[in-house]
């Protein structure tokens, strides 16, 4: 179905997956997609990478909307662009769609997830560290980076 | 010497990083005169501890919590409470702190130093308010120095700085602090000078005491006082203080009081020829600055040491001209808060007391109209007299508490800045004393439904006759509690609030305050443990004080609430006999039109607005933890407090202490009222149960009924499910996608 790593411009593979490494480790900040009774949702989320590009965590306390779309649909996009709202950013911004499932995390792995994500965002510490505040990682299958305009190339992710 | 500049690499050019005071004393040493020497760790070292880790995003985290406009003055000491505990529990990156290290023990080795802020902003707008800032003395050792030079760069964001925050152009994203570490100068005598009196121009003042400057500075020991014609230099008059009783002398960690030795206590502490030296000081600053100036100095030996001067327009200038200096005025000292307290507990409570009893006794029934009305006046006068008690004693006593705090936070630097408040909960707020009564009167009526009965027929005499023996004394001790609630026309023998308040509790057990939290008592070692044994038993004096202040806090507004609600006896009393046809009617009119009710605050009325906007997710302070659902009962008058039933929402302007007994029975708390140490963040933390204050729209903007979810660990509460396709139009709605 996907064509694994393609860019139509015929670009370098390689060269790709390092636009999306740098992408997601400058940008702070994520849209993030949800979905319940058929009706998009989309709300601006801090995100930290995980260890590969298969990963990606947010936060979120549990009274929110999206975490009541994520408990009965997991399925996700999260879009991270580094765009600054100037002209030029038609021509010179990039932007990535991760698309996957979000999972809960506990435990360990929550904890893991936290740190990495407090590497990222210090000064969300007690926010993180709250019992209410739900901690997420995003299973990417997928990601479409947009670059020029409208370069697109595709990125399919290993699980 | 890494970051660390010595006064004479420190020229007018490094003012913006240095600050005026620094280049003030560097000017000033480079001119010969004696000042101790000093270090300063200029503005650009802050911006490196705030960018370290995200500290400064935190600070703009907290800053933005609410429009600043919207806080109250305790939330404003909240605000700061929590950044600098931030400072606090900060790391110093590791470049700096080496660099720090090196030139503080190169320069003061083990010995003692002050460390001062030098705001940048001093001489413009902050010269106005001095004294916003951290200053420490007898400091001893390198991380001493280090956790004190956090404190000042936290004091950058202190509640009086908050207050003053337009004036001092206070910004996040750019304010900086820059920090004086100076050699420790223990005079023996120490004082300010006026080279020119602002009152007078010809004459200099003088104000001198026995010990260390800071006393004289913060008013906290009372000075001589000279007043000296300039030229040619003679004193014109010496005004001895009252009583010469203390002086503040340096001990092991700063400094503390200690009585004066008969002997200087019966003796100036300047002779007429010191005096006339210490003018001369003043004298050679001013022209040096080439303007009066204001200078504290000390003398120690036979030697007079200038450690600080600012032109004298500086001075207490940010005080008197609006509400802002009577909160500054709240602030005590532990000195002055051990006094107040021994007035309120030994004479301003027990005359409460006696008040509320004497007043209860009289027989209203039995007065003439003529006399009914004189009664009404002088109940009336006495509730102001008490509420003038309240505001001078009562709110300032509740300091003692925050003082803890802020000493708890220092020694500790526990995660959450509230911990301390569970070593405050140690003895019985009246109003959980009440609240106990209560429930073991439901737990009577849920064993025995019969009791429902006789509670709604007004007398349970016959029926129960032991029960209603528990009852009247429970009126005895408590009164009906909820006719004080203000407003209401009749209150007093109509049971029917408190038999409908015993019956909700008894159809679902209400919650039993919290035991002692198990750790209480291991902080509480740990606190005294963080002291040298010689000044533990100042420690536990503190907390001690402490706990007096927590448990007024709540019991202030019952006693005086007693008073008040004798006054709302007797003026529904006199409105019985107008509704009757009363003789002297229109001398009742005036009276009680006298008493006509205060219009409730402008935050109690329901939201009138565009209906399309409505609020889902509200922020305020986490002031109890815990998460609770549940649907809102919007507190807007006394009835609405008397609907509420077991597992809703209190939502109200303010958890009034005479409101507290649905506590038990509310699933969480909402409050507009601001602050994480008021009655009902007080009450809630006493129960457990999840409490968010400083919901600026709460009871404007939620309406009773509304699906809650209140967060109490991070202050927010939701409003509704969150549907997202309920309120779309017919064929436009999402699930026929």
């Amino acid at each position: 179905m996907s064509r694994p790593a393609a860019s139509p411009a015929g670009g370098d593979p390689a060269e790709a997956r390092e636009v999306l490494r740098r992408l997601l480790a400058a940008e702070r900040f994520a849209v993030l997609a949800t979905e319940r009774e058929g009706q998009p949702y989309a709300n601006l989320v801090a995100f930290a990478p995980g260890e590969s590009l298969a990963t990606l965590f947010f936060l979120t306390p549990r009274s929110t909307r999206k975490y009541e779309n994520l408990k009965s649909n997991p399925r996700v996009a999260l879009l991270v662009a580094d765009s600054r709202n100037r002209a030029a950013d038609l021509a010179v911004a990039s932007a990535a769609t991760g698309i996957g499932e979000a999972r809960e995390l506990a435990g360990e792995g929550r904890s893991e997830a936290v740190a990495r994500f407090l590497a990222r965002h210090p000064a969300l510490e007690d926010f993180a560290q709250a019992p209410t505040c739900a901690v997420f990682a995003v299973g990417i299958r997928r990601y479409i980076l947009v670059r020029r305009f409208q370069e697109v190339t595709e990125i399919a992710i290993e699980p | 010497m890494r970051g660390l500049l010595a006064p004479q690499a420190i020229g007018p050019q490094d003012r913006p990083r240095v600050g005026g005071k620094a280049l003030r004393l560097a000017g000033l040493r480079r001119a010969g005169f004696r000042v101790p020497d000093f270090l300063c760790l200029p503005a650009e070292a802050y911006r490196r501890f705030c960018a370290f880790r995200g500290l400064s995003e935190r600070i703009g985290l907290e800053l933005a919590r609410k429009d600043f406009a919207e806080m109250r003055w305790e939330e404003l000491w909240d605000c700061a409470t929590r950044i600098r505990s931030l400072f606090l529990r900060h790391p110093f990156p590791p470049e700096l702190e080496a660099g720090l290290r090196e030139g503080l023990a190169r320069r003061f080795g083990d010995g003692p130093v002050a460390v001062r802020s030098s705001a940048l902003e001093e001489d413009t707008a902050g010269a106005s308010f001095a004294g916003l800032h951290a200053s420490f003395v007898q400091v001893s050792g390198v991380d001493a120095t280090l956790e004190r030079i956090r404190l000042v760069w936290a004091s950058l964001w202190s509640d009086a700085a908050l207050l003053y925050r337009r004036e001092l152009g206070l910004d996040p994203e750019r304010s900086a602090m820059a920090v004086i570490v100076q050699e420790m100068a223990v005079g023996e005598v120490s004082g300010v000078c006026f080279s020119r009196n602002p009152a007078a121009p010809g004459q200099a003042v003088v104000e001198a005491a026995w010990g260390l400057n800071e006393a004289v500075v913060d008013g906290s020991v009372a000075p001589d006082r000279w007043l000296v014609d300039r030229t040619p230099p003679r004193i014109l008059e010496h005004q001895p203080p009252p009583q010469r009783r203390r002086r503040l002398v340096a001990a092991p960690e700063g400094a503390r009081f200690e009585d004066l030795p008969a002997a200087l206590a019966g003796t100036p502490p300047l002779s007429p020829t010191e005096v006339l030296a210490v003018v001369e000081l003043a004298r050679r600053a001013e022209e040096h600055f080439g303007e009066p100036q204001d200078i504290e100095w000390t003398r120690r030996g036979r030697e007079l040491l200038l450690l600080q001067s600012r032109p004298t327009t500086a001075r207490r200038g940010g005080e008197g001209e609006d509400a802002r200096s009577w909160y500054l005025g709240l602030r005590r000292s532990f000195e002055n808060l051990k006094r107040l307290r021994a007035e309120i507990e030994g004479r301003r409570i027990p005359e409460a007391e006696r008040t509320a009893a004497e007043l209860a006794a009289v027989d209203l029934a039995r007065l003439s109209d003529a006399e009914l009305v004189a009664e009404i006046e002088r109940r009336r006068a006495i509730r102001r007299r008490w509420q003038e008690i309240y505001d001078a004693e009562f709110i300032p006593f509740a300091h003692g508490m925050r003082l803890f705090g802020e000493v708890y936070n220092e020694r500790l630097k526990p995660g959450d800045p509230y911990e301390f408040t569970s070593l405050l909960r140690k003895g019985g707020l009246l109003s959980l004393e009440r609240n106990r009564a209560l429930a073991r009167l439901a737990a009577a009526v849920r064993e025995r439904p019969e009791l429902a009965c006789c509670l709604d027929a007004g007398d349970c005499a016959e029926a129960a006759a032991d029960f209603q023996r528990e009852l009247e004394a429970f009126l005895r001790r408590f009164g009906d509690f909820t006719c004080e609630l203000g407003g209401r026309a009749l209150c007093a023998g109509a049971l029917q609030p408190l038999a409908r308040l015993l019956r909700e509790m008894a159809r679902r057990p209400a919650a039993a305050p919290r035991p002692e939290a198990a750790d209480a008592s291991r902080l509480e070692e740990a606190f005294l443990a963080s002291f040298p044994p010689e000044r533990r038993g100042e420690a536990a004096e503190l907390l001690d004080l402490a706990r007096a202040s927590w448990r007024l806090r709540d019991d202030d507004n019952l006693h005086v609430g007693r008073i008040e609600a004798r006054l709302r006896e007797a003026e529904a009393e006199g409105r019985r006999r107008l509704a009757a046809g009363a003789g002297e009617a229109a001398a009742l009119e005036r009276v009680l039109a006298a008493a006509a009710a205060p219009a409730p605050p402008a935050e109690a009325g329901e939201e009138e607005g565009d209906p399309s906007i409505r609020p889902r997710q509200l922020r305020g302070q986490p002031a109890g933890p815990g998460f609770a659902r549940g649907p809102a009962r919007v507190i807007r008058s006394p009835d609405d407090l008397e609907r509420f039933t077991a597992g809703e929402v209190l939502v109200c302007d303010a958890v009034d202490p005479r409101m507290t007994h649905v506590v038990p029975l509310a699933a969480a708390i909402v409050e507009r009222r601001g602050g994480m140490l008021i009655h009902g963040a007080i009450i809630a933390r006493e129960y457990g149960i999840p409490c968010v204050t400083g919901v600026p729209e709460a009871v404007r903007r939620i309406r009773t009924g509304d699906a809650l979810a209140v967060d109490g660990y991070l202050g927010i509460v939701t409003v509704g499910g969150g549907e997202l396709c309920g309120g779309d139009p017919p064929g436009g709605g999402c699930s026929s996608a």
